[in-house]
Order: structure tokens, then C-alpha cells, then sequence
């Protein structure tokens, strides 16, 4: 291992398409060794085209990629033996068994050996919880025995690197909640895994690093708690004497009280101690309902960083 | 086995190869298990059989119209070659035109390209592998024609000396070498094809279009080989010296035009196989 290198690290990656849409523009990603990485972004912000970008499917058309310190593109892959990738849902020959699908696969790699193949295969047919349905043609599998058998796929060898793209797509909460703690259990042995989702709560809980993308440019890079603390706290108060707790929130020196409803609220910053407030409000006869502070989710960071816009970007 | 990190020291492990697990080995694994090329195949093998049939059935209604059609019913040797020269304008080219049209692009509208390059197989060994079992499938689909003819043709119809263009007369089993041989140059008679096929097979994710192509252009071939006009381009098309492999059947075997029709072949092997390596290892993997 390279000590001093990242497990991908890409600068100034770019790729303009033949249309003459910049896809992705100047992306300076470090993903670091043995994270769990959460790969943001809206639809069409270039998530994918910066995957294909690292796996060698997409020759960038500015700037480069690289994984464990080594260039990877169409004519150098052997970097790629060390990593296993789910890229835009997983894909099958329709006709061969789940078995016979992973043994392909296998095959196609150099460096995999075929003396322990259907061990290999065994195992990660485990992993993901197949072994029953892998003499199933593919074609007759489910929408999430698919994914599951994309992510067999990834882990026929033991690998440094997992880069998966919405890895629990089409799963039930069961399937979600294995394949959660599989990431958890492999980035728990030294994997460091690239993760791409749409699903921020999955994020929030398994990844320790994010960065969010937003029409191809990177708009934030960082720690989990990093991103959160860009966003402040708020202190909650549920009451129905919504004036009287506006007031005693002003006097203890809650900045941006807000009153909605029942609900009244303002910033949690650091001078104020909710214990204090608690009993302010309280000794002002005020009927406290509910009571606490509310740290902002990666949802409320997301769309801050990203914008409300709904429709997808151009 | 454990996620272990015995990777992580960088070197990656070489290990032996093995012929029967090689990706070569899985892919002719995966084409000739695969529904649709066996449906190929097995109408390919009903051909001889329906012209042997149809040879018994109806040789007595018309004294035969010459060539190897009529020949079948004094030896039942002549179906193989009778067989041959029915398919190899239409029905061996159309089998490999949807084969080869669909190597690359089969895999990319179906998703399996990409996780094939990743996996890494390798562009280039990616490409290499699907040409030579290309190669093996216009050997197989050939024999497969010549086999079924065979055993029909013994079946059906006596043996014994066979007569030869040129008038001589050899026995049985100087013929038989002579239809292996004569099989072994149909198969080399398609890699012109086989190469097209997979070099328009690269351009494409839609592989209905590109297997069009592939089938429709021995179409377009045999007409433009029909035109007198077009005199001056007949000697470069691929199907040009298509028949020359009746050649063998003359003592002392003629082969001006087989040699002819090897160079044509290996012409088109060379430039298509170019284009397509050219093509394959420098685009953009989006399906």
C-alpha cells in the first residue's frame, strides 16, 4: 500500500460530452483509505459519469483519477482487480443462473483464480444471501435479487476499494438492513467504501465521510459532522402559550425565534443552556408540551447545499 | 474467506492459467448454451437435412438440373457439398451477420459490458476473445452443416467413387478428407463477415442494428456482385471468391482462387479488426 496515497483521489476531473454538456467540471474528490464514503447529489449533478470516470469506462476529457496512487483508464485496469463496483444497478445475461452469471464475471478477470472459483462464488453468494436462488436463471430473479446479485459480484474477491452506486435500489426493508450491515461489517475489516445514494438517512447512518455534488462541480467535502455543524441546531418548544414562550426565549437571548403553530423555536447556539431556558419557561408559566433541541438532519444540509429546485438539473 | 486485506500490499497475484477457466472458455461456454444460438444452429442443421429429403423424394421427378445437386443422388457424399453451397450465400452468413452483430453490442444494451471492463477483463482481451470465438462459431456453424449433410446424405443415398469435376475418381475416404476440407475453407470463407460484424458490433448499443447491418450486407454483396458495372469493386467484396472452395473437388486441386480468397479474407480480418480495436479501446463506456 502507498501510504500517502488516497484510496481514489481525482483532480481537476472534468468531462465535457460530445453535445458539449460539461457533465463534470473540475472535481477534486479525496476519498480516504478505509472511510465510508456517501456520494451526494441530485439527479444529473454527474455522480455517474464520475464513476465511470474512476472505473476507466469514461476517458475524462480534463484532469484525471486515480486509485490507490494509480492512473486508471481504458488501457490500465489492472488497479480495478482490487475494487468491486455496482455502477447504475446491477446487469445480467438474462439467461445464465445466478451461479453462472458470477462465474462470467469471474472469469473476465485475469487475476482471479479459477482453482477457487466456486468457492469464491459460494461465499459471496452468501454474503448476500443467494445461495438459495442461484441456480435460478437471472432472468427470473426479482428486482432485488438482482441487486443482490450485482453486489455478489462486487465481492467475488476480497477487495481494498467497494465503489456502489445505490446499492439498496429496489431492496425490502430486510434486504436494506443486511446490506447496510455488510458495508458495515466490510468497511469494519479496512474496505473503504464509495458510496452513491439518494437515501440520506442510509448515508447518515454508515458513512463517516460525504461529499454532495451539484451540476458537476463539488459543493461540499468533509466529515458527516462537519457538514451537519455548517447548520445550527434549533431549540423546540411545543406550547400553546406560544407568545409567552417567545418571550422568555428573546430574554434568555435565543437568536431567530420563530413561532409556528404551537411550535416555537430559535437558534441553539452555544451561550444558550437548555437546562436554564427549561426552567425560565417553566417558572414563567408557560405549559410546556415538548421540549428539545433538534439537530439538523443531512437532509436539511443537502438541500441547503443544493437548492429546493425539484425539476432535474440541465 | 474473510475480506482480508492481503491485497492491500499492492502486488497483484498472477495465477496460473487454466484453459477451462479461462474467459474464453466461459464465453464459448455462454454462446453455445445460449437458446438463441442453438435455434441458429439447429435450423442450420435442418437444411441438408429437408434438401436430402427433398432429393429422395422428388429425384425422380426430373432428371436434375447439374452441379452437385444432381450428383447427390448417385453419392450421398455430394450433400455435403450441395448443402454447403446452398447455405453459404444466405443461410451461414445470416447466422453469423445476428452472432457477430451482437458480440459487443448485446453485452452493452444488456449492462454486462461495463461490469465486464471493470471486473478488468481488458479491452483488448475483451476484443480478442470475442474474435476468435466469432472464428469458432463460423468453424462450428460450418461443420455443423457439413455434419448434418453427412450423416443425411449416408443415410439416404448410396456411396462409393466419387466423381470429381475434372472427371477422375477418388474413394470415399480421400472424399471425406476432401469435405473436411472443403468445410474448413467455408468457416475461413465468413471471418471477413465475422470481422465486420464485430467491428459494426462496437459502434452500437442497439444490437438489432447492428446484426441489420451484419445480415443485410451479404445481401448488398451478392447484388453488387451481380452488376456488371460495378466490375471494378467485385475483386474486394468478401463474398468475391465465396465459391472457390469447389475448387478442391478438381485433381490437382486448383488454387489459384482459394489463395485468393484467404487473402480477401485476412484483408478484412486486418482492417475490421483494426477499426474495431480502434473503436472499442478508445470509447465511452455509457450503457
Amino acid at each position: 500500500m502507498n501510504g500517502d496515497s488516497s484510496a481514489i483521489s481525482t483532480s481537476g476531473l472534468s468531462k465535457r460530452y460530445r453535445g458539449g454538456q460539461l457533465a463534470v467540471d473540475g472535481l477534486d474528490l479525496r476519498v480516504p483509505h478505509g472511510s465510508v464514503f456517501g456520494f451526494l447529489g441530485p439527479n444529473g449533478s454527474g455522480k455517474t459519469t464520475t464513476i465511470r470516470m474512476l472505473l476507466g469506462l469514461i476517458a475524462p476529457s480534463a484532469g484525471g483519477a486515480e486509485l490507490f496512487g494509480q492512473t486508471v483508464d481504458a488501457a490500465h485496469v489492472g488497479t480495478l482487480t482490487r475494487v468491486g463496483a455496482l455502477i447504475e444497478g446491477p446487469a445480467h445475461y438474462p439467461y445464465l443462473s445466478g451461479r453462472a452469471n458470477l462465474a462470467r464475471y469471474d472469469a473476465a478477470d485475469r487475476t482471479a483464480d479459477p482453482g477457487s472459483r466456486a468457492t469464491r462464488i459460494e461465499h459471496a453468494l452468501e454474503q448476500v444471501g443467494l445461495s438459495n436462488a442461484a441456480e435460478k436463471k437471472a432472468k427470473a430473479y426479482s428486482l432485488g435479487m438482482k441487486q443482490r446479485l450485482g453486489l455478489a459480484c462486487a465481492l467475488l474477491q476480497p477487495r481494498d476499494l467497494l465503489i456502489l452506486d445505490e446499492p439498496t435500489n429496489g431492496l425490502d426493508p430486510q434486504g436494506m438492513r443486511e446490506i447496510r450491515a455488510l458495508i458495515t461489517s466490510l468497511a469494519s475489516q479496512g474496505t473503504t467504501i464509495f458510496l452513491s445514494s439518494h437515501l440520506l438517512d442510509e448515508i447518515e447512518q454508515v458513512c463517516t465521510d460525504v461529499a454532495i455534488m451539484s451540476r458537476g462541480r463539488l459543493v461540499s467535502q468533509g466529515t458527516v459532522a462537519e457538514l451537519r455543524e455548517g447548520l445550527k441546531a434549533r431549540l423546540v418548544v411545543t406550547t400553546p402559550d406560544t407568545g409567552e414562550a417567545a418571550t422568555v426565549l428573546k430574554e434568555q437571548g435565543g437568536a431567530d425565534v420563530r413561532t409556528d403553530g404551537q411550535r416555537v423555536d430559535c437558534d441553539a447556539q452555544n451561550g444558550l443552556e437548555p437546562d436554564v431556558v427549561c426552567a425560565a419557561l417553566v417558572g414563567a408559566g408557560v405549559r410546556v408540551l415538548a421540549y428539545g433541541i433538534e439537530r439538523p438532519s443531512l437532509e436539511d444540509a443537502f438541500v441547503a447545499l443544493t437548492g429546493e429546485g425539484f425539476d432535474v438539473a440541465e | 474467506m474473510s475480506q482480508s486485506s492481503a491485497v492491500l500490499t499492492g502486488t497483484i497475484p498472477r495465477t496460473r492459467w487454466s484453459p477451462r477457466g479461462s474467459l474464453l472458455a466461459n464465453e464459448l461456454r455462454t454462446m453455445f448454451r445460449r437458446n438463441r444460438n442453438l435455434a441458429l444452429l439447429g435450423a442450420l442443421a435442418l437444411i441438408p437435412v429437408a434438401l436430402g429429403v427433398a432429393l429422395k423424394v422428388g429425384t425422380h421427378r426430373h432428371g436434375g438440373d447439374g452441379g452437385f445437386l444432381a450428383e447427390v443422388s448417385n453419392n450421398g457424399l455430394f450433400l455435403v457439398f450441395a448443402a454447403l453451397s446452398l447455405t453459404l450465400p444466405v443461410f451461414l452468413p445470416m447466422a453469423l451477420g445476428v452472432v457477430s452483430g451482437d458480440s459487443i453490442s448485446g453485452e452493452a444494451a444488456q449492462g454486462t459490458l461495463r461490469y465486464l471492463l471493470v471486473a478488468p477483463a481488458g479491452r483488448m482481451r475483451l476484443l480478442t476473445v470475442k474474435a476468435v470465438s466469432l472464428a469458432i462459431f463460423c468453424l462450428v456453424s460450418t461443420a455443423v452443416v457439413s455434419g448434418a449433410a453427412l450423416l443425411t446424405g449416408l443415410a439416404l443415398f448410396p456411396t462409393g467413387q466419387v466423381t470429381l469435376l475434372s472427371g477422375d475418381s477418388i474413394g470415399m475416404g480421400a472424399a471425406l478428407v476432401k469435405a473436411v476440407w472443403i468445410t474448413l475453407l467455408v468457416a475461413a470463407s465468413l471471418l471477413g463477415l465475422a470481422a465486420i460484424g464485430l467491428f459494426v458490433s462496437t459502434l452500437t448499443d442497439t444490437p438489432i442494428a447492428a446484426m441489420a447491418v451484419a445480415t443485410g450486407l451479404t445481401i448488398l454483396a451478392g447484388i453488387l456482385q451481380v452488376i456488371p458495372q460495378l466490375s471494378a469493386i467485385q475483386p474486394w467484396l468478401y463474398t468475391y471468391q465465396w465459391s472457390s472452395y469447389a475448387d478442391l473437388l478438381r485433381d490437382p486441386v486448383y488454387l489459384t482462387n482459394i489463395e485468393r480468397n484467404l487473402l480477401i479474407q485476412l484483408g478484412y480480418v486486418v482492417v475490421f479488426g483494426a477499426a474495431a480495436w480502434a473503436r472499442l479501446t478508445t470509447r465511452d463506456i455509457t450503457s
